[in-house]
């Protein structure tokens, strides 16, 4: 089980042919990732470790019926990829592409809504379900199986924690990476419900940043809707002065809104365990 | 990126939006022309990118040229902040009856852009929400249909306008969308938007943040950013130009990491065992070698900096590339500081057999390694 994609999800890779989309596509394969087509325009007939490539996501999907897709396609052009993919039937999708402007963001996720599609990413490392499926760029070996469900909007630090809860034989039904950037598809609250649904998944790990308000918002609702799983969150960005942007699009303390103390309070408030540093995670688990 | 007040004032002009005559100098004597060409009573306002310029006396007013004058000189290159003012913006008083509140920004739970209106102008906006949340009107702008001047109307009507000035200030509001929606506007403000008291509307000041994701589109404030004035560091445009997220900070600990989130929990955690971390940089994900030792170099160039605390967790990100970008970096730039170094993740044991060869120590958790950081960075006094 664990969320949004299984074993049978049957994928397109959008970017094949560049250096990220070839490499991130062989590992997907060798993870069992059931990747069926890839579109590169103008690099139509022609194959990726055996994937077959096409021009246009019509043509991939005529032949092959996928079922989501993941873009590998660089900023200026990926929020038409994306649309493409939307406009061609696919209702999953993950944006790996980073650095995608906010207006274009803005405009392909009110198309996404309309069509109930699902959105992961951008400036995502993808979604996970250890042993099952792997949507994303992370390093597999990390992760192991189990009922932990891990929701964050940051790459490498998702790892950090992962491993550590891999190392204390805590595994994971499904992790999601919301992406780094201020418009996101998929929000805490959205991944907090499937969760909630999702019967492999006893408990959730919520790791946030500082920036916006998304985790304000998804402690309001567990306060709200007494969410019957318990949650353990991380916050990354205490030490973060204002009105500098730390990497992340979306990760900028602007006056006092933004600020780690002011997602701290409203976890606690909410009877959510917040760990001091990414390896008390685990311990908060247990 | 920020925008200058006078470069965003200019925009709004241009776009039919009043603002206070005025033009921008650079030397006293500048300052004395342009005043000369408006009338008095006059003000002069410092051009820097930092919140909190007036509190910090970066504006000033004058009844005459002479003032003018006197006061430019004061200001131009005065430190405000930690910035010097290289250029003051000189313009004409207004005479104000209210202060008032637009802007338009971004509403990440929405996915959408969000037009703020305040009938309480001239302070921070998220203090008005604090202090009286019912002065301020959040209206959510549907993205397929845009901010139409018909929202602009309803917004002046809660605002308590009426008649002639209602389609007035609509108009101004919606021309701000406009301007938004054309320069990539991840914030758009007029702040105080001001009523005069003969009734018209002037943005009295302006501020605009371009998204940083699509400098690509507005190419002349870009070049602006990184070959003119900009409130960025020679190290800041440095990283740019080699798309590495850096960001100075005032600790004496040099940090270096792969991802935004682990440096950022990389800077909380040696914060968290006492230390002050000098920098954030991030190098992004599969790192070469060449660009690892340019974050080196960058790190190292601030004197303050008494060790370095470089952080890998390898995805994309090979080991034994940041192993020979460390070892590239140490030959090229003679790093004499200490380095504390925790490397895991692809190609662990390659990375680490390479930096052992040098003679360099490994460590593998990173709280061990941040204690081992601050340690290092207390000896011999702060």
């Amino acid at each position: 089980m664990g969320i949004i994609i299984g074993k049978n999800t049957s994928i397109i890779v959008q970017g094949i042919t560049g250096t990220q989309g070839s490499f991130h596509t062989k590992l997907m394969l060798e993870y069992g990732t059931k990747i069926v087509a890839g579109v590169t325009p103008g690099k139509g007939g022609t194959k990726v470790h055996g994937i077959p490539v096409y021009d246009t996501v019509e043509e991939a999907q005529e032949k092959h019926s996928a079922n989501a897709s993941i873009i590998f396609v660089p900023a200026p052009f990926a929020a038409d990829a994306a649309l493409e993919a939307l406009e061609n039937g696919i209702r999953t999708m993950v944006i790996i592409t980073e650095h995608i402007p906010i207006k274009d963001a803005i405009n392909l996720m009110v198309n996404a809504k309309q069509l109930k599609a699902t959105i992961i990413g951008p400036n995502t490392p993808g979604i996970i379900t250890p042993e099952e499926s792997k949507l994303g760029i992370m390093p597999a070996h990390i992760f192991k199986k189990g009922t932990i469900g891990m929701v964050s909007r940051s790459g490498t630090l998702t790892y950090e924690i992962a491993a550590s809860l891999t190392r204390k034989g805590l595994g994971q039904s499904t992790c999601l990476g919301l992406g780094g950037d201020p418009i996101t598809g998929l929000n805490f609250i959205d991944a907090l419900k499937m969760f909630k649904e999702d019967p492999q998944t006893d408990a959730v790990v919520l790791i946030g940043e500082i920036g916006g308000n998304l985790e304000e918002l998804a402690a309001e609702y567990i306060l709200k809707e007494k969410y019957p799983k318990p949650v353990v969150t991380f916050i990354a960005g205490r030490s973060a002065p204002p009105g500098k942007r730390m990497g992340h699009a979306g990760a900028i303390v602007m006056g006092k809104a933004g600020t780690a103390e002011s997602k701290i309070e409203a976890f606690k408030k909410a009877g959510v365990k917040v760990a001091e540093k990414p390896s008390d995670v685990a311990e908060l688990l247990t | 990126m920020k925008l200058f007040e006078y470069e965003a004032k200019n925009i709004l002009a241009k776009y039919g939006i009043p603002t206070p005559k005025g033009g921008l100098a650079t030397s006293s004597a500048q300052a004395r022309e342009v005043a000369s060409q408006i009338k008095p009573p006059f003000v002069v306002k410092a051009q820097v990118l930092v919140a909190g310029r007036g509190k910090a006396g970066g504006i000033l007013f004058a009844d005459t040229i002479e003032r003018v004058e006197k006061v430019a000189n004061k200001l131009l290159n005065m430190q405000i902040k930690g910035i010097t003012v290289k250029s003051v913006w000189v313009e004409e008083q207004i005479q104000i009856k209210r202060e008032l509140y637009f802007g338009i920004t971004t509403d990440r739970f929405h996915q959408s852009y969000v037009a703020i209106a305040s009938s309480v102008g001239g302070m921070e906006i998220e203090e008005v929400a604090q202090q009286s949340p019912e002065k301020v009107i959040k209206f959510p702008i549907n993205p397929q249909q845009g901010f139409r001047s018909f929202h602009a109307r309803q917004i002046a009507r809660k605002m308590g306008y009426a008649g002639a000035q209602l389609s007035e200030i609509g108009r101004i509001f919606e021309t701000l969308y406009k301007i938004g929606m054309d320069y990539d506007a991840e914030l758009i403000e007029m702040n105080p938007l001001v009523e005069t008291v003969d009734g018209k509307f002037v943005a009295a000041d302006a501020r605009i943040i371009i998204d940083d994701n699509a400098l690509f589109r507005h190419q002349e404030y870009k070049k602006r950013l990184l070959e003119g004035e900009s409130e960025l560091t020679p190290e800041e445009i440095e990283a740019i130009k080699n798309d590495l997220a850096y960001v100075k900070l005032d600790g004496n600990i040099g940090v270096i990491g792969n991802g935004a989130g682990l440096v950022m929990a990389t800077l909380d955690t040696i914060q968290y065992y006492g230390g002050k971390p000098a920098d954030f940089l991030d190098v992004g994900g599969g790192a070469p070698a060449e660009k690892i030792a340019t974050a080196l170099k960058i790190v190292l160039s601030d004197p303050k900096v008494k060790t370095l605390f470089i952080n890998i967790l390898g995805g994309i990100t090979r080991c034994d590339e940041v192993a020979k970008g460390i070892l590239e970096a140490k030959a090229k730039v003679g790093v004499t500081k200490p380095m504390v170094i925790r490397l895991v993740g692809t190609n662990e044991e390659e990375g680490k057999r390479i930096l052992k060869d040098a003679g360099i120590h490994v460590l593998e958790s990173m709280e061990e390694a941040a204690q081992k950081a601050v340690e290092i960075s207390k000896q011999g006094g702060e």
